[in-house]
């Protein structure tokens, strides 16, 4: 496969492109569904990149606009319903949006690649997994039916799916919610993407399998030296996994940090209010800290910042001005009035 | 599986001894001479009624009467003889004749329906919304709505002799082009069932999981459409017409009637009429098997092809 995106000519053409060298990067993307009952901004001028070889979590409520920034990256979003009516998302410096649909189908799969949420609703129902996986190499690579099927036990064996060769005439509902969801990654392995947005792979699991699953991504990540976006709500996943983080709220980024620096100081009271709302064992017996309110109707966004009606330390400026993303060094930017205030705890 | 068909087969049993004991009892009860039945308008001569008597166990009375003539018959038609007709002809010889009939008529309906209500269903689907999709709503409400009775009488009045067509009326040997017409008639119910049915289903299964994944998986979206949403779309649809080819099958009594088609549901449409009740009861249970076959082979196939369903 020779297309322009061939995995050997990252560096040079990530530098060719010319816009520092990032291999992901999502430039002011605003997205919006022209639905019956009026148009939902969804998305509000999103931006956040990724380098080879790192992973990214981004955080949000439900409704904040992670998946749906994702969707619109791998270009499987429903148009309509869905418009974007701005921004840029550069691969390797090649803005993906500006691409032919036929071109654009190629980047999928072979460059970025995605697992969702949930795996028995994400995988069709009736279709043996060994099918599923080898499809795409069939279809893509140009593999027969029977090297397309014994790649696809070596990709479910990778994934560490016992006795893979007996399980791969099997259907999805015959595998239990762990084993079906290492079929997922196991199929956006198969044509060894540089990308992979993981949408909240471990949210339909249990605790125990979602470790698993956890530590089998951040394994294949580094073996396979893979750059990951991880969309996920749940803030206690992300710590171990991710580099670096950017919080969403309301279809923008409030908050972008390295995992560390986001931990010990936020700079966003959004984030300080999901930091709070952690369950703590050494306060036990004490009510539960939450944000208080709702996310907004993204029909209807509040004015000014859209976190406002629900923040502790709205001002008036608050309600009338959007706030700017403010740098605060180290690559660190908060979409705050009050970020440095917040950040030095002085609020 | 095997369990599973060995139940369903003993079920089959029951329900066809049931079936045909009501319609027994049905058709029997409300005669008042059997005899008088039989002759017509002629008189009955004393030694014809001893002996007709004698033949169908009429001395026999009562509900123990009743069974013993019920078993007679059953044992009979286990035998495979379905006794005869009022008319005197033999009713295996009628439906040798009459079976063929009908299963051309049902098979040009069931054909009707899949290749124009399947496929304008798929297209409706895929395009949800659009001027095609509201257009065949429109009209399978119209043919929904409208019963055969009346349906059919319109169709040959307008394409067989206004505008000439078709033969508006069959024969006692129709040909394939003959039937035509009725078939159209007969498989439009069908056929705007079906319509709505692939539809819904095409529309509901395009907006899937597992059709985002199939994106993702950078497919082209004609393989998606034809692989991944036919496969699943069409599993609802296929159930639905294996049902409907029992019900077609079973005689359209009103298709047959209009377009004077001699197939089964003219000749029990005509056995009521005249309260031939051996000829009513006879088709009536062969009727009865068909459809109790084409409802266990329409089960099984729904485990065929749905990996999920496994009977036990």
């Amino acid at each position: 496969m020779s297309d322009q995106f061939g995995r050997q000519g990252a560096v040079a053409t990530a530098a060719a492109g010319g816009d520092g060298g990032h291999l992901l990067e999502v430039r002011d993307l605003f997205v919006e569904f022209r639905t019956r009952d009026g148009v939902a901004k969804v998305i509000n001028g999103v931006s956040y990149h990724l380098d080879a070889g790192e992973t990214l979590a981004v955080l949000g409520e439900s409704g904040s606009g992670k998946s749906v920034t994702a969707q619109a990256i791998m270009g499987i979003l429903d148009m309509p319903p869905a418009v974007i009516p701005g921004g840029q998302i550069l691969y390797r410096g090649t803005d993906l949006l500006k691409l032919p649909e036929e071109e654009r189908r190629k980047v999928r799969g072979k460059q970025i690649s995605m697992i969702f949420q949930d795996a028995l609703s994400a995988l069709n129902p009736v279709f043996p997994v060994g099918w599923q996986i080898g499809e795409m190499l069939r279809l893509r690579e140009g593999l027969s039916r029977a090297q397309a099927k014994r790649r696809a036990i070596e990709l479910m064996e990778l994934v560490k799916i016992p006795a893979a060769k007996q399980r791969i005439g099997d259907y999805p509902h015959q595998f239990s919610g762990g084993m079906r969801q290492r079929v997922m990654i196991a199929m956006s392995l198969a044509l060894d993407p540089a990308v992979l947005i993981a949408d909240e792979p471990t949210t339909a699991l249990d605790v125990t399998v979602q470790a698993q699953i956890m530590d089998l991504l951040g394994e294949l990540r580094r073996d396979l030296d893979m750059a990951m976006i991880l969309i996920t709500h749940d803030l206690g996943v992300v710590a171990d996994v991710a580099d670096r983080i950017a919080v969403m709220y309301a279809g923008r980024i409030v908050e972008h940090a390295d995992v560390h620096s986001l931990y010990e100081a936020p700079a966003h009271p959004y984030t300080k209010g999901l930091l709070e709302s952690i369950p703590r064992l050494d306060h036990k017996g004490q009510r539960l800290t939450t944000i208080k309110g709702l996310p907004p109707n993204l029909m209807r966004i509040p004015s000014g910042c859209p976190f406002h009606p629900r923040c502790p330390y709205a001002r008036q400026e608050c309600v009338d001005v959007v706030p700017a993303v403010r740098s605060l060094g180290d690559g660190r930017t908060s979409a705050c009035h009050l970020a440095q205030e917040v950040l030095d705890g002085r609020i | 599986m095997f369990r599973y068909l060995v139940r369903r087969l003993l079920q089959m049993v029951l329900a066809f001894f049931g079936t045909t004991l009501i319609v027994y009892a049905l058709m029997f009860a409300g005669q008042g001479d059997p005899i008088q039945a039989l002759a017509g308008e002629r008189p009955v001569s004393e030694a014809q009624r001893a002996y007709l008597t004698e033949k169908f166990h009429l001395d026999q009375t009562g509900v123990g009467g009743f069974f013993y003539r019920y078993v007679d018959y059953v044992g009979n038609l286990l035998r495979g003889d379905l006794g005869d007709s009022l008319t005197g002809r033999k009713i295996s010889d009628m439906l040798a004749q009459a079976w063929p009939v009908t299963v051309k008529l049902a098979i040009i309906g069931l054909l009707v329906a899949i290749l124009v209500g399947v496929t304008a269903g798929i297209i409706a689907g895929l395009r949800r919304g659009g001027i095609f999709d509201n257009a065949t709503l429109a009209l399978t409400l119209l043919v929904l709505g409208i019963p055969t009775i009346v349906l059919a009488p319109l169709a040959q009045y307008f394409l067989g002799v206004k505008l000439p067509l078709f033969p508006p009326t069959a024969g006692s040997e129709p040909s394939i082009y003959a039937l035509l017409l009725p078939g159209i008639v007969l498989g439009s119910l069908s056929l705007a069932t079906a319509l709505r049915l692939t539809r819904t289903s095409v529309a509901e299964n395009l907006r899937s999981d597992y059709v985002r994944t199939a994106k993702a998986k950078g497919l082209p979206i004609r393989r998606i459409v034809s692989v991944h949403v036919l496969r699943n779309s069409l599993i609802p649809v296929i159930t639905f017409l294996g049902v409907e080819l029992g019900n077609l099958m079973s005689g359209a009594i009103i298709t047959e009637g209009v377009f004077n088609i001699p197939g089964v549901g003219f000749n029990l449409f005509r056995g009521i009429k005249t309260e031939d009740g051996p000829l009513v009861v006879g088709l009536v249970s062969v009727l009865v098997v068909v459809y109790l076959v084409s409802n266990l082979v329409v089960d099984v196939l729904y485990a065929v092809l749905d990996p999920r369903i496994r009977y036990e």
